[in-house]
């Protein structure tokens, strides 16, 4: 793991920030910071806003307290298209992918290439298939064809693509929605390599997961949240995982989900179990 | 995983796709087959079917449906229907015939006027159906009907009768009849010049789709709107370009019904736009939008023509022309279908 020097002002700095859906208090009082080459994880149960904190830093919302600062300056993001063009790239739980599209077409949907003029004016065809190919392969996805609808990969590799398309497009800070939630071990190993080969590009991350274990295995910083307030925040030199879980899970719940990890260790999967149901709210 | 090579052309685990598979792969391989069945058929069936001269008709015959069906299909690739295509040329002819006779103006004044209005009335499909947000079904059904009351209603009102005056004898009506409905005879084949314009209009819907940012973006907003949506397709504008299209395609059909025959009916088209629709889906365009192709759609077009004329030169009843359609439609979908699902399970 690359300890990434730390550069003079982070790239996503949130201090202090709270969100307000009328009288409800979706999030209160939330810091965390993004480095150029680090991951920040953002961990959380359902319902504890995790959606919220995303929709803030993707632009979907504005936050109503505290400051966000993008590369130590102030602002307030006014619509995911600001978000883009200030170097901030999200990567959905849906992907935002066209299933029947070929790869190479979903790669470069919305900012095609052309060549040529006037009527001539043409996708430049060769460079998007080549290019496809060529950032996928630097990701380390080697596709048998992009010529294949993106339907037809595998959860994990369409996951790969959407984060291979941001960092192709000049992502600084990479915003992960649960990339590993609907996928088996092997599949969120896969993804968990392309988020660390995203990072090792000198690109900031911020990974949204429920799942302590993926969260140890390649995060920096720690941030975790429970009913929209900040319950806990490390670095990765003052944690560990079992302290991760415990905060995650909560006092109580703890020793029935301890003797589960006892039987099996490293990163199984735990992602599909409610840890707290006590703690279940609407997801916003 | 196997160690790849990234300078080597072939990729040592893409096992041979044979260019069949990649054919198969095609959306109008499933009309391609249909239609040579057709063709043999009736060739067994009609012995008149296989003469030069039949050739003709049948081209003209599929070509009226074809006009309309290659926009339609690029329209139903963008997932959504248009129900008042049929009447929108039956709308456009009656324009351009009445307003040239009432201004008793240059008809290539009345064309133009015909021309603004229908892409006009694309418009306002494309505009209600991102507006309101309600299925296009219901919005160009609604479309649909206004038309067809508009066409008998201001037909009367303006000429006293269902059809229009003839403006056979006003100025530029043959430069227009030229354009727009002239044939040429090559020995004993009559060819229209709608045929021309057919594949003129295949031609362009082709390059569109396959090679312009706004055939990806068609494909991207029929098979995922949101998805496109959220990659910056402007998928409001792509939709109302559709429409636009079809309006477009209306016009030129319009106009060769005009200057055939000199006289608009005003209660024609109705129940064309269901032939578009299904030349479109003969031609292996989904139901459900993201995928097809404009030559797939002229695929449908022709097997249209070779059915409806085929079953002249039989000498059968007409009346069969439906059921044969009927029965063509299911086995087309079917065929593509099962084409599909064969080449999407490969290796």
């Amino acid at each position: 793991m690359s300890t990434a020097a730390q550069s003079a002002a982070p790239l996503v700095q949130l201090d202090d920030v709270s969100k307000f859906y009328g009288n409800i208090k979706a999030l209160e009082g939330v810091s965390l910071e993004v480095h150029a080459g680090e991951i920040t994880c953002v961990l959380g149960d359902n319902g504890a806003g995790k959606s919220t904190l995303i929709k803030i830093i993707a632009g979907l919302h504005q936050h109503d307290a505290g400051t966000f600062r993008i590369e130590g300056e102030e602002t307030t993001l006014v619509n995911p298209r600001d978000a883009l063009d200030r170097g901030i790239a999200t990567v959905f739980q849906d992907l935002a992918v066209v299933p029947l599209m070929p790869v190479w077409r979903n790669f470069f949907l919305g900012s095609e290439p052309t060549r040529g003029r006037g009527p001539f004016r043409r996708l430049d065809v060769q460079y998007m298939r080549e290019t496809t190919r060529s950032e996928l392969l630097r990701m380390g996805i080697d596709l048998r064809d992009v010529d294949q609808p993106i339907g037809t990969l595998s959860g994990g590799e369409r996951q790969c693509v959407a984060i291979a398309r941001a960092v192709h497009f000049g992502a600084k800070v990479l915003v992960l929605d649960e990339p590993t939630a609907a996928l088996g071990v092997k599949q969120s190993g896969v993804v968990l390599k392309y988020v660390a080969a995203a990072r090792d590009a000198g690109l900031g991350v911020v990974l949204i997961t429920h799942n302590p274990h993926h969260a140890y295995l390649v995060g920096d910083r720690f941030v975790l949240l429970k009913r929209g307030a900040m319950s806990g925040s490390s670095t990765k030199q003052d944690t560990t995982l079992d302290e991760l879980t415990r905060q995650m899970a909560g006092g109580s719940e703890l020793d029935e989900l301890s003797h589960e990890l006892e039987r099996a260790p490293a990163p199984a999967q735990i992602g599909g179990h409610t840890v707290a149901p006590g703690d279940d709210k609407p997801s916003s | 995983m196997t160690a790849t090579a990234p300078q080597a052309e072939h990729d040592e685990r893409l096992i041979r796709t044979s260019p069949l598979r990649k054919l198969m792969g095609r959306p109008e391989l499933g009309s391609i087959v249909g239609a040579i069945a057709v063709f043999l058929f009736f060739s067994i069936a009609a012995d008149s079917f296989l003469r030069a001269s039949s050739f003709g008709t049948v081209l003209y015959a599929a070509s009226t449906i074809g006009i309309m069906a290659v926009p339609v299909a690029l329209l139903m690739i963008g997932g959504e229907f248009d129900l008042s295509a049929g009447v929108m040329v039956t709308s456009s002819a009656l324009i351009s015939s009445m307003f040239s006779y009432q201004m008793t103006a240059n008809v290539w004044v009345g064309v133009f006027v015909s021309l603004l209005v229908t892409l006009l009335i694309g418009v306002f499909n494309g505009f209600m159906l991102t507006r309101t947000k309600l299925p296009s079904f219901i919005i160009t059904l609604g479309t649909f009907l206004m038309l067809t009351g508009l066409n008998l209603g201001l037909t009367k009102l303006i000429s006293g009768t269902v059809s229009t005056k003839g403006i056979g004898d006003m100025e530029g009506f043959e430069a227009a009849k030229a354009v727009f409905a002239s044939q040429i005879t090559i020995g004993s084949v009559n060819l229209k010049v709608t045929i021309l314009w057919w594949f003129v209009l295949i031609a362009l819907a082709t390059w569109i789709l396959l090679r312009t940012r706004a055939g990806n973006w068609i494909f991207a907003v029929g098979g995922e709107k949101d998805a496109a949506r959220a990659t910056g397709v402007p998928v409001n504008k792509t939709r109302i370009g559709l429409y636009m299209g079809v309006a477009f395609a209306a016009w030129v059909s319009g106009q060769h019904l005009l200057f055939s025959y000199d006289v608009v009916q005003s209660g024609e088209g109705v129940g064309n736009e269901l032939t578009y629709i299904i030349a479109a889906v003969i031609g292996g365009c989904l139901i459900t939008g993201g995928y097809g192709s404009a030559i797939g759609s002229a695929v449908g077009a022709f097997i249209f023509g070779m059915t409806s004329k085929g079953i002249v030169y039989a000498e059968w009843n007409p009346d069969w022309f439906k059921f044969f359609l009927g029965a063509m439609l299911l086995l087309a979908t079917l065929l593509n279908a099962w084409v599909r699902k064969r080449a999407e399970a490969r290796s």
